[in-house]
């Protein structure tokens, strides 16, 4: 089964006076129709950089420099920005984190809606209105052939969301993006929000790529996660594997600083220091210098993902490495 | 944590070297990048260093009614027929030597413009501060007069300062008196557009967490102003300053040139323009046309060295 | 010129609480200019931010004050430091009342003993100031050090005590992290050997490795100078691992008050169940999650009566037209009919 999107080896630099500053360096993964992959990760680590690559809207000079992206099986990265222009809303839709800048301010839902849906589908204007209406009592928005013609401001932030859910679903794409889309959100809407994009995209068979910083929305959502660090991917997996039984010690850490609802702790567990600036990121395994199990290989290896259980993971406990280069 | 083991704090938190921290910044950086703006620069200091550097470099002093003869009026440059060493460029009427007169017109337009684009600066800032840290009345009082003011060029209200003046002291005035009236009219009708800023910069400033730290600490507010919230608003400033003094340069010289400036005695560039106005169609054109390129060449360059510095402390273009 | 170490104590001291609050409340005035509500003919708008708060705080306590947008949380904050005004009700620090009128050398000692740590790293740092500067701001506005010896000693002594390097003092606020940033905020607030710190979301801003890091470092130094939090925050799993006793506050009420483990296991209030209910599940059980309704409404415009009416469950007729008092439910003080009448 062809996956939805296909990253391999996906490269992104930026070229500054004081250097190339690699963003994301050497990831690849897959996602399959329907399902849903969690991306998480510090702040710096690279996953909304990841989600801009996708869908082209790198800021230049920022820019792809290596590796492939693909969308059923054909490449998108190289495209010329008309017809990525046509792939962005028909194919792929985004959910961005603050609704008041991912929808215009000055047009009312409705003509936003209805153009998205005439640029990408073959509607006419009137059947397009049916649609956004339609999509509107999905995304649960009350009385919706009054507030169809609502200008943004007159919604709270979690109907806005809705609307953008709304929005991006509006021409049937294979795969949504969102890129924190309920951080910006109270907790009680965030919970309404994730069960909403999770049963949506399960309706309309599209495929998501959730990136948050929040493990807890993704133990919500995601059949998948993957867990990024200074660029790179540090372990991708099922998601309960991933969130019981971490592998590299950075998801251990990270799970562990995690405060929990249901028992108590004295003491968090700490990973000492912080994610490395782009400027200055670490040789090797980059997550060497705070990694309380760092030996030989690390700091001059650079680990690849390797499969480990039902993972795979990035890291030298698990893969045994080359022993004649280290002995150099 | 090696370093603290081994110095006491007060030899760690000896500053770093500022030169250095000044040159590989960023700023200079797009600087030296960027021909025009280099150009730009070289002009003007050209222009302010030769200003400056006035009494040494003019071959005569302009001002001084006893090194000037009638019999040399009307000179033209050196390298047309008629002309004559020492005066390069030419003589006007009254005998001066136009280069001289350049040199030392542009030490008044430029004292003058600096001046007042100081006194501007300085009168703006302080009530942008008070207006937006105050809020309420107080603000609504200071961008009312701003709005009022702005409705009137700058011109005008240069004139109506300078003509109260010439009332007040009566025609006769020295100077120095003259000098200060030029700055002051320029000045103040200049301030608003620092004033507005300014209080756009604090508004947004008084509302942040630091200003909260400081104000529980009980500092109190003239000294969070002026240390806290103005290091952080004088950023725009200096683009603002930058372009205004081209303008205030500008506005002298119309002055001058309107006859409502400095005296004919002392001329700056514009009174030279304006004397070099009635010879241009008697063919003697170099008393109008010298100064008015030396005024455009300081004005452009200024302009450019401000729009270079607005780009380069823009965030959001680098 | 050391800092005071009393003594490290496990247990919550019963005696005179060290801060009270009492029917604390406050009213924001955001209506239109003059000039636009006379020409355009509207009404004054009034924004009950708070009303009728009462809690206290022990000594070396941890008091959380939990809700999401629009709960006046901030507010409550703000007024307990004495940053805002409170139009009704009255903050008691340790017996002395804030509000009343006081020479300036009795409310400078009072402010000594209480500081604030902001939410945002990025915005609570003067970024034209470098980090010693700022640490001694309050050293030098207190008079506690005055020669640049002096200084330099505390504020390098302060540095070390948050985790940080004294050499980091001559840095700028931009070259830290926003861990780091946070962390010079907290030595800025021990600079004058407070004993009263109210934290308002003092880790919201931070990844969560490096939350774990400052409230790690917030709990080590609780233990070690004695320091009383209050400790405002959205986020439940946090406040759970800080506090000792949380004040539950919706539109601008306190609902339900409660000693930590007490809410967690047996929550009474509607919304404090809710709450609870809304956080995502990371243990994965799996859990069976009761639908939330409905989102904050307006506090310009709240509804009469109870304010969580709308969303409740168990709401019924007195709900919509009676605003319930605090009653006491067990060891928890709650504001709700329905468990006033023992109906949930």
């Amino acid at each position: 089964m062809t996956p939805v999107l296909s990253v391999q080896n996906l490269r992104v630099e930026f070229p500054t006076r004081r250097g190339v500053l690699t963003a994301i360096d050497d990831i690849s993964f897959d996602i399959a129709p329907g399902e849903v992959l969690g991306v998480v990760g510090e702040s710096g680590a690279g996953k909304s950089i990841t989600g801009t690559a996708i869908i082209g809207l790198i800021e230049p000079p920022g820019h792809i420099a290596g590796g492939q992206v693909l969308l059923r099986g054909s490449r998108i990265d190289n495209l010329p920005p008309d017809e990525m222009r046509r792939i962005r809303g028909k194919r792929i839709g985004m959910v961005f984190q603050d609704p008041l800048t991912s929808l215009n301010p000055l047009y009312r839902i409705g003509d936003q809606l209805t153009e998205t849906i005439t640029t990408h589908t073959n509607l006419s204007g009137s059947q397009a209105r049916q649609k956004a209406l339609s999509l509107l009592t999905e995304v649960g928005i009350p009385a919706p052939e009054q507030r169809i013609d609502n200008y943004p401001h007159q919604f709270s932030g979690g109907m806005r969301q809705r609307v953008v859910l709304a929005l991006a679903l509006a021409a049937e794409p294979e795969l949504v993006i969102a890129d924190e889309p309920t951080t910006a959100l109270d907790v009680s809407v965030q919970a309404q929000i994730i069960a909403l994009l999770k049963r949506l995209c399960a309706q309309h068979g599209a495929a998501v790529m959730l990136i948050t910083h929040d493990m807890g929305v993704i133990a919500e959502t995601a059949d998948r996660v993957a867990v990024m660090y200074a660029g790179r991917i540090a372990e991708i997996g099922p998601v309960r594997d991933v969130i019981k039984q971490p592998l590299h010690p950075y998801t251990k850490g990270l799970m562990g600083s995690i405060p929990s609802l249901t028992h108590d702790s004295d003491r968090l567990v700490q990973i000492p220091g912080s994610m490395p600036r782009l400027t200055a990121i670490p040789s090797g395994c980059p997550f060497h210098p705070r990694c309380p199990r760092a030996f030989t290989p690390c700091p001059t290896f650079r680990p690849e993902l390797a499969p480990e259980q039902n993972s795979q993971v990035a890291c030298w406990l698990y893969t045994p490495f080359p022993v004649a280069a280290a002995a150099e | 944590m090696t370093a603290a083991a081994e110095h006491p704090p007060e030899v760690l938190m000896r500053r770093p070297s500022r030169l250095r921290a000044i040159l590989d910044s960023d700023l200079v950086y797009s600087f030296l990048r960027s021909k025009v703006t280099v150009a730009a620069a070289i002009v003007t200091l050209v222009i302010v260093l030769a200003a400056v550097f006035a009494p040494y470099i003019a071959p005569k002093n302009p001002y001084d009614l006893t090194q000037i003869s009638i019999l040399d009026s009307n000179n033209p440059p050196i390298w047309m027929e008629g002309g004559a060493w020492p005066y390069i460029l030419g003589t006007d009427d009254q005998g001066r030597d136009v280069f001289s007169t350049i040199l030392y017109g542009s030490r008044q337009s430029i004292a003058i413009g600096l001046m007042a684009t100081l006194f501007a600066g300085m009168l703006g800032i302080a009530l942008g501060l008070f207006a937006g840290y105050a809020g309420g009345t107080t603000d609504a009082i200071i961008m009312r007069a701003a709005d009022i003011q702005s409705t009137f060029p700058a011109i005008l209200i240069a004139m109506l300062i300078d003509g109260t003046s010439r009332a007040l002291f009566g025609e006769q005035r020295n100077e120095t008196v003259v000098f200060w009236v030029m700055v002051l009219s320029i000045g103040l009708s200049f301030w608003v557009q620092y004033a507005r800023t300014v209080r756009g910069s604090t508004l947004v400033e008084k509302s942040k967490d630091y200003v909260l730290a400081a104000r529980l600490i009980g500092i109190h507010p003239a000294k969070i102003l002026f240390r806290h919230v103005l290091p952080n608003v004088v950023g725009p400033v200096l683009v603002i300053a930058t372009i205004n003094l081209a303008l205030a340069i500008i506005t002298e010289a119309t002055l001058s040139f309107l006859g409502l400036g400095l005296p004919p005695t002392q001329p700056s560039l514009g009174t030279l323009i304006q004397i070099g106005q009635k010879f241009l169609f008697a063919g003697e054109w170099w008393i109008a046309i010298f100064p008015g390129i030396t005024l455009a060449a300081l004005v452009l360059a200024v302009n450019l060295l401000g729009d270079w510095l607005r780009d380069a402390l823009n965030p959001k273009l680098r | 010129m050391s800092l005071v170490a009393p003594a490290p104590s496990a247990a919550v001291e019963p005696a005179k609480p060290l801060v009270e609050v009492k029917g604390l409340g406050r009213v924001f005035d955001v209506s239109k200019p003059w000039l636009n509500r006379v020409t355009e003919g509207l009404p004054r708008r009034l924004l009950t931010a708070a009303a009728d708060v009462t809690f206290s705080i022990g000594r070396r306590e941890t008091f959380a004050l939990v809700g999401e947008s629009g709960s006046g949380k901030s507010t409550v904050a703000k007024m307990v430091v004495g940053l805002i005004a409170p139009t009704t009700g009255e903050v008691i620090i340790d017996g002395v009342s804030m509000s009343a009128r006081r020479q300036e050398s009795e409310r400078r000692r009072l402010r000594r003993r209480i500081q604030m740590i902001f939410q945002d790293p990025y915005a609570s740092l003067n970024p034209r100031w470098r980090a010693l500067d700022i640490i001694a701001e309050p050293l030098r506005a207190f008079g506690i050090a005055q020669s640049t010896t002096q200084i330099a000693q505390r504020v390098g002594e302060l540095l070390r005590l948050v985790g940080l390097d004294p050499a980091d003092g001559t840095k700028y606020p931009h070259e830290f992290s926003g861990g780091q940033r946070q962390r010079i905020a907290i030595a800025r607030a021990l600079a004058c050997n407070p004993e009263f710190i109210v934290c308002d979301e003092p880790t919201s801003a931070l990844d969560v490795s490096v939350q774990a890091q400052i409230l790690n470092l917030m709990r080590d130094l609780q233990d070690r100078f004695g320091l009383t939090y209050l400790f405002i925050s959205h986020n439940l799993a946090v406040v759970r691992h800080m506090a000792n006793r949380i004040g539950v506050m919706y539109l601008g009420r306190l609902v339900e008050v409660a000693p930590a483990r007490e809410m967690f296991a047996r929550p009474k209030h509607p919304y404090t169940r809710m709450l609870l209910d809304a956080v995502p599940d990371l243990d994965l059980t799996g859990r069976k999650r009761k639908p939330v309704e409905g989102e904050v409404p307006n506090p310009i415009d709240p509804p009469p009566g109870c304010p969580f009416h709308p969303r409740c469950p168990s709401a019924f007729e007195r709900c919509r037209v009676e605003v319930p008092l605090p009653i006491a439910a067990g060891v928890a003080t709650v504001r709700c009919h329905a468990v006033e009448e023992g109906r949930i």
